[in-house]
């Protein structure tokens, strides 16, 4: 439905990739690890390895979480957009289909320190 | 010879004739549509204006009487707590954290709801809504000169309180408060009325003030009560001004009604959001606390509100659609925001802090079905990364909804650990929220909200460009003075220093 007004109306949306100097806005998450308010915001240029992002800044954000050392990277179950993923960690963001604004999610069954026991 | 008789004073009902329907007139040289041009647009039929009630028959003469009294009453009061260090009466200094969020987002709100109803008290074609609605656009800013009055008092020796117009326009957590009154002001004039008369003035402000005065007045702060005090009669003329609208609306036309049920649905959410906060002043940041969340949405929400809905059953309407959604988070937000508030403390323009035992006592009596399953560990965690000498900071920035700007801290609403993740793709752009509430909002008008200004993704374009100490020159945060965990506080350790001046020997 468009907005109710007295003319036709259009509008730019503020968060465009262009305005970003050549980087992408990544969003990621920890399933079930809410030490952490809310998911990441990343800021990263397209062609940074997936690898790259895993072993950069999503490590080093993760570590405050008791389970962060037991992560195996190898065995992580990864979501893109709430649907089930395969990422290749040699490839680029772009190359893996990481677009502008993404929603990455990751599962680690079996480590739940802070979860409630079930 | 005629004699000259001296003219009688009015009657109270000649009076308000006189001096509210008297001043309209019929225009001649131009068209009503041209005269009100904002009045038809969205949908709502009018056919009689004067079948407007004022419930209150207040006339400028009388309004600008009473204001001006307690006006006098307020500055008196203020000036003695500024003469007797009325700071130091504090429970803590801790409660000012709860009044840095005040100054900085609901202050200016006042401001920018006085501007709404200056707005429609010109387009509507009635002269009791217009007469109504102005008196409403002076209290609103004397609302908002008031409060910044009273808390200027705290400027003078406390962190936080000094740059709160910046604030307002860009730090991270105000543009939840700033975006829903934009998003009220840039509707027509019948949804602002339904947004802030009507959603936020009576369904939902006995959420924000009741708990937030009695806040002041349980932990000494008497400039705070004396503004509330000071506001009181107004917020009930505005409250009786909501109610009054919705009922005139609906009353007109049946056609009124789906288009209101909507407003309902969009502003009881918008608002319920905006409120979040609120619930972690009450839960956390009141040293001396006053009742819990939960026990006041049980009151405010569940009781007045399931009693007001009750009551406009007769025209059709029925409680928000998501008021169910909203009761099922109500054992969680406070929490979810307080996390948030301590990770995210580095950003912030007033203190956070860790619960200490007392209050997580507090807490898990007040939340028996949620605090020591789902958010004691986590604090106890927290707490020994402190103790330890690694305070928990959390760099990555957050995901915020589009919708209503916060970051996304809730859960699912059936799952309270695991993160409400909800996104659409709108012109091959995607957009994320924290609810389905929030989407229903944006999907209705996509336009609208693609343009919203996150500050989070803000802060990686122009001018900060991704640059943490010039964003926070940029928001006028003073780094280790404004922000950061309360226990390392330059606001901590004055205030102990001068209580302890003023109440021992040493």
């Amino acid at each position: 439905m468009p907005v109710v007004a007295i003319k036709e109306y259009t509008a730019t949306p503020r968060d465009r990739v262009e305005n970003f100097n050549g980087k992408q806005i990544v969003y990621a998450s920890w399933d079930r690890h809410l030490l952490f308010a809310a998911p990441f915001l990343l800021c990263l240029p397209p062609e940074t390895p997936f690898g790259e992002l895993v072993k950069g800044p999503l490590s080093m954000l993760v570590q405050p979480d008791p389970d962060a050392a037991a992560i195996d990277w190898t065995a992580v179950e990864w979501l893109k957009s709430n649907q089930p993923w395969t990422p290749d960690f040699n490839a680029s963001l772009a190359a893996n289909g990481i677009g502008h604004k993404d929603q990455l999610r990751f599962r680690t069954p079996g480590l739940n320190s802070l979860a409630p026991a079930a | 010879m005629d004699m000259k008789v001296a003219k009688k004073k009015l009657g109270l009902k000649e009076k308000y004739r006189t001096m509210t329907r008297d001043l309209g007139w019929e225009p001649s040289y131009h068209s009503k549509e041209a005269l009100f041009p904002y009045v038809g647009y969205e949908g709502i039929k009018i056919h009689d204006w004067d079948k407007w009630e004022d419930p209150f028959r207040l006339t400028m003469d009388a309004y600008w009487k009473y204001q001006a009294e307690k006006e006098r009453k307020f500055y008196a009061i203020i000036d003695a707590h500024a003469q007797n260090n009325g700071h130091l009466n504090l429970t803590d200094a801790r409660y000012l954290s709860a009044l840095k969020i005040f100054l900085q987002a609901i202050s200016p709100a006042e401001y920018a709801a006085h501007r709404g109803f200056a707005r429609v008290g010109r387009e509507f074609p009635g002269v009791g809504p217009q007469v109504a609605c102005q008196m409403q656009a002076i209290d609103e800013i004397r609302h908002a000169q008031t409060q910044i009055h009273a808390m200027s008092n705290y400027n003078r020796y406390y962190n936080g309180f000094h740059a709160f117009a910046d604030q307002r326009d860009r730090i991270w957590y105000t543009s939840v408060a700033r975006s829903f009154f934009d998003d009220s002001m840039s509707a027509g004039p019948f949804e602002f009325m339904i947004a802030i008369g009507f959603s936020f003035e009576y369904v939902l402000t006995n959420l924000l003030f009741v708990p937030f005065m009695s806040g002041a007045a349980y932990n000494g702060d008497m400039a705070t009560v004396t503004f509330g005090f000071s506001a009181q009669s107004d917020e009930a003329r505005h409250m009786t001004l909501g109610l009054e609208v919705i009922k005139f609306i609906l009353e007109q036309d049946p056609d009124n009604l789906p288009i209101v049920q909507a407003w309902i649905d969009k502003w009881f959410w918008r608002g319920f959001r905006v409120l979040g906060l609120v619930s972690t002043m009450m839960d956390y940041m009141l040293p001396k606390r006053v009742m819990s969340w939960r026990e006041a949405w049980e009151i405010y929400g569940v009781e007045n509100g399931g009693a007001l809905f009750k009551d406009l059953a007769r025209y059709g309407i029925k409680p928000p659609k998501d008021w169910d959604a909203a009761a099922k988070s109500i054992d969680h937000m406070s929490h979810q925001f307080m996390l948030g508030l301590y990770q995210w403390s580095f950003g912030t323009a007033f203190h956070a802090w860790i619960p200490s035992d007392d209050d997580m006592r507090w807490l898990s009596a007040k939340y028996p079905d949620s605090f020591d399953t789902y958010y004691r560990p986590r604090w106890e965690h927290i707490k020994k990364m402190a103790a330890a000498g690694t305070p928990f900071k959390n760099y990555g920035l957050a995901k915020l909804c589009q919708t209503c700007q916060l970051p996304c801290v809730f859960t699912e609403p059936d799952d309270p650990t695991l993160t409400c993740h909800r996104e659409t793709v709108y012109k091959e752009h995607k957009y994320h929220f924290c609810s389905d509430g929030c989407q229903h909002v944006f999907e209705n008008e996509p336009e609208k909200y693609i343009q919203a200004w996150l500050p989070m993704p803000q802060l990686f374009q122009d001018p900060v460009n991704g640059d943490l100490g010039e964003w926070m020159k940029w928001v006028s945060l003073l780094d280790g003075k404004d922000n950061g965990d309360y226990a390392s506080s330059e606001d901590k350790q004055n205030f102990e220093a001068w209580r302890g001046l003023a109440t021992t020997n040493q």
